[in-house]
Order: C-alpha cells, then structure tokens, then sequence
C-alpha cells in the first residue's frame, strides 16, 4: 500500500490546467500543420495560418490559446495499491483547478446553477472522473473543454436494426448541424456501447485520445479513417467559410453493450483539443 | 476584397461590405456576450439608456481571460454569436450596426441585418491568444459583476475578421461552402 498525500494531487491538478491551456499538444499541432499543408482555397489557408499562429503566441508568451478555458474535466486513474492520505480528494481536485485557474490569469467560466445561473468565481467544481485501476500510481488528466463545441454534441439511443449505417449517418447529420458553431477544424470523439451515460464518457474520453493513433480494433480503426474522410467530403471547412478541413481527427471509443440497445453519443471538438496528464 | 475600415461603422461603410471580404477594424468596439445582452435589452425594454452610444457600434461577442500583469487584456476570441440571436434585432433597431463572433445566425437576425442595415463579422473562433494582440486598449465601463461578461470598451487596431453576412443577407458560409463543393 503506497501512501499519497492529496495536497500532492492539488499541485498536480493546478500545474495541468494552466499548462493544457497555454500549450496544445503536439498531436493536435501536427495534424493541424498537416492539414494545412493539403488546403488549397485562399481562405481556407489563412484561417489556418492564423491557427498556427495563435498557438505559438500562446506557447512562446504563455498565455491561454482561447479565452473559453473551459470546464476542468478531470480523470484520475487511482491504483488499488494507493491509501489517498490528507483530506478529501473531491475537494483537493476543486484547490488544484481553483489554484490552477487564479494563477494562471484563466477564465472563469463555472456557473453554479444550470437554471439560476451565478458564476462561481474560482471556475470549480471539476468535471471528475475516478477510476480504480491495477497498482500503486495516479494517473491525472486534465482537459479543459470549452463549450462552443461542447454545445454541438449529441446523443442517441439506437435500435440494434440501425447498424452500422445508422451510426454513420449519425456522424455526419450531427458535424453537419454543428456546421461553423464548434469552431472547425474540429476534433470527432464517437463512444459506442454501454449505457447511456457510458457512451457520453465513451465520446470524452475519444476526443482526449491522440490524434496520432487508432482504435487497436481494426474495424474500428478503418470506420475511423472512412468517416474522417466523409467528416471532410462535407466541405464546412475552417471556420465553416468552406474548404477541405472541417476535422482533424475523429476518434472512436466503444464498450459491449446491450441485446436491445446501440448507444451512440458524438462529442465535438474545437482545434483547441487541450490535455495534459502527469503520474504520481 | 481586402478592406481597412476605420470605426464608427456608418451606413455608407456597411454598404460596402461584401461577404468574403476580409476587413481589418481599427477604432473603438464594445464587448457583451450572453448576460450582458440580456441586461441591456431589460434596460431598453424599461426605457432605460445603454452604458454606450449604440449609435453606428459594434459589438464584440466575447469573455476574455483576465489580464496577466502588463497587458491590456487577456486572450479574446469570438464566442457563438447564435447565443445572442434573441437580443440582436433589439441591438440593432437602436442602432448598432456591428456585430463580431463565429457561428450561425437565425433568419430573423438576417432580417434585422437587411432592415437596419447592420453586418456580422467573423473572428477566428479559438485564436484568442493573436486576436488580444490587436486590442491596444481595454477599459471596464458596466455590469462588473458578470465577470468575464461585463461591458468592455476597447479600442482596436487593424483587428483582423471576414464579413461573414452582409447587409443584403449573403452568407459566406453558404457561399464559401458552396464554391468549395462545387470545384471538387
């Protein structure tokens, strides 16, 4: 059993927010930078110019690459073997992203009501996520997520007679609906199976995964590839004025599911696909 | 068309801008989004005067990040503009001709845009970081309480957007997608 002091998950979680929103990924760059490289439209081209270039202002004085800082959606995979030592985790997460969100000049962007409004000042509570996982570290995550794009997602419960082609079809009506609105290029996460609310983290979690890998089933990895292509055949383009990226990636997650069901929620992201994970 | 255009946005100006033409703004804008709209159309609906002349204005939809010693703001791109489809007409029948942010409008707003003759233009969603760089400066002028979504003044130079929708309803997200499409 490995003692862990939750002030040391505090200090992790501040140091990851501000870091995710000051410098993207370069899984997110690259396949930005690639995609770049492919436009041939005059608009198109300067809108990711000035992508590219907005994330290297960020990078080089950091600063936040949007002003939509976003919700802290944080994941903790905790092993079995670790005892969580000096006060209550639920509330040293909220420190880390009060810390994180104060000194690192981010905005708050947390109301406390859905309905009565209010904005809590400090942009807490986190969106927490904790899983138990084999051994003795903790693994966090943090990814802000803004909500232009967090807007545009869906869900759907579909009958197992939908098939894969319902799920297609899905896809592409829901990046269609979200048009220029998540500001495109967009990332894709798709969760497929488990219950309802499991595909909604299913989807979270696909958005989170690079953008340089694949699903390891093979099935899933080509449905990734083919809709990626179909995402980009729409011609929305960057910032919707048209063009041949609308996506720069689209991920796929899935869990069994069951004999009357096929779950399938899509989660939109902006090109400011933000993630920064540490272990303890 | 590249254009440089010098603010308050007058009728003559907004008549000469085309969707797809990419604008370079230099002078005095306002910023609200979600709850400030709200409190101004309350204010307006009560007879109330606006904490700006809205005459010829152009509203900024954005919430930037809090300013970091020595700097004038923080990061500040547009926000979805469609949030704010339900106050715009009103916005606009006072006389505000400008509106900057990203996304989809609704017909109605495009109505308003043809009545009043106003124009929506579009800032790069999510490049805050390079949109702050043209805001020289920023003063908090009502509604501190909203935090992020208080009224801001500020004055920019050669900020750079696209004419997304003109007074006459053209769409460059119609337009754009189309010519696109269409050369594949």
């Amino acid at each position: 059993m490995r003692e862990i002091q939750v002030s040391a998950i505090t200090d992790v979680v501040e140091r990851l927010c501000i870091e995710a929103n000051t410098h993207l990924p370069g899984d997110v760059k690259c396949a930005i930078e690639t995609c770049r490289a492919c436009e041939d439209g005059a608009i198109a081209q300067g809108v990711l110019d000035k992508i590219i270039e907005n994330y290297n202002i960020a990078d080089s004085e950091n600063v936040p690459i949007c002003q939509d800082t976003g919700m802290a959606c944080v994941f903790l995979e905790i092993g079995q073997d670790v005892h969580l030592v000096g006060g209550d985790l639920r509330e040293a997460v909220d420190e880390g992203v009060r810390r994180g969100y104060g000194k690192g000049y981010l905005r708050k962007s947390v109301v406390a009501d859905p309905v009565r409004r209010g904005n809590t000042g400090d942009n807490t509570p986190a969106m927490l996520y904790t899983e138990i996982v084999p051994g003795e570290n903790v693994k966090i995550t943090v990814g802000p997520k803004g909500f232009g794009s967090e807007n545009m997602s869906a869900i759907r419960m579909f009958k197992p007679s939908a098939g894969l082609q319902g799920i297609k079809d899905f896809i592409l009506e829901t990046v269609e609906l979200a048009g220029p609105n998540p500001c495109p290029p967009m990332v894709v996460g798709v969760g497929i199976g488990g219950t309802f609310d499991k595909a909604a983290l299913l989807a979270k979690k696909a958005i989170m995964r690079p953008l340089d890998t694949h699903n390891p089933d093979p099935f899933y990895a080509e449905l990734e590839e083919e809709m990626l292509e179909k995402v980009n055949a729409l011609g929305i383009g960057p910032q919707g004025f048209g063009g041949k990226t609308t996506a720069i990636g689209l991920n796929i997650e899935t869990l069994p599911t069951h004999i009357a069901g096929m779950p399938c929620a899509i989660n939109i992201n902006c090109h400011v696909t933000r993630h920064k994970t540490e272990v303890l | 068309m590249e254009k440089h255009i010098t603010l308050p946005l007058t009728e003559e100006i907004v008549k000469t801008l085309k969707a797809g033409d990419t604008v370079y703004l230099t002078g005095t804008i306002y910023t609200s989004r979600d709850a400030g709209h709200k409190r101004m159309c309350e204010s307006l609906a009560k007879g109330e005067e606006l904490p700006f002349d809205p005459k010829d204005a152009t509203i900024y939809y954005v919430g930037p990040t809090p300013a970091k010693p020595g700097q004038v703001i923080g990061s500040a791109g547009p926000t979805t503009s469609g949030r704010m489809d339900a106050y715009a007409p009103t916005m606009m029948s006072v006389g505000a001709r400008g509106m900057i942010g990203k996304g989809a409008r609704l017909p109605e707003v495009v109505e308003a845009m043809k009545k009043y003759t106003g124009v929506y233009f579009g800032a790069i969603g999510g490049a805050g970081a390079l949109l702050a760089k043209c805001i020289k400066q920023c003063e908090l002028i009502a509604y501190e309480d909203l935090g992020a979504e208080a009224l801001r003044k500020l004055y920019v130079e050669d900020m750079p957007l696209f004419v997304i929708i003109d007074c006459e309803g053209n769409n460059l997200y119609e337009s754009g997608r189309a010519e696109y499409l269409a050369k594949k």
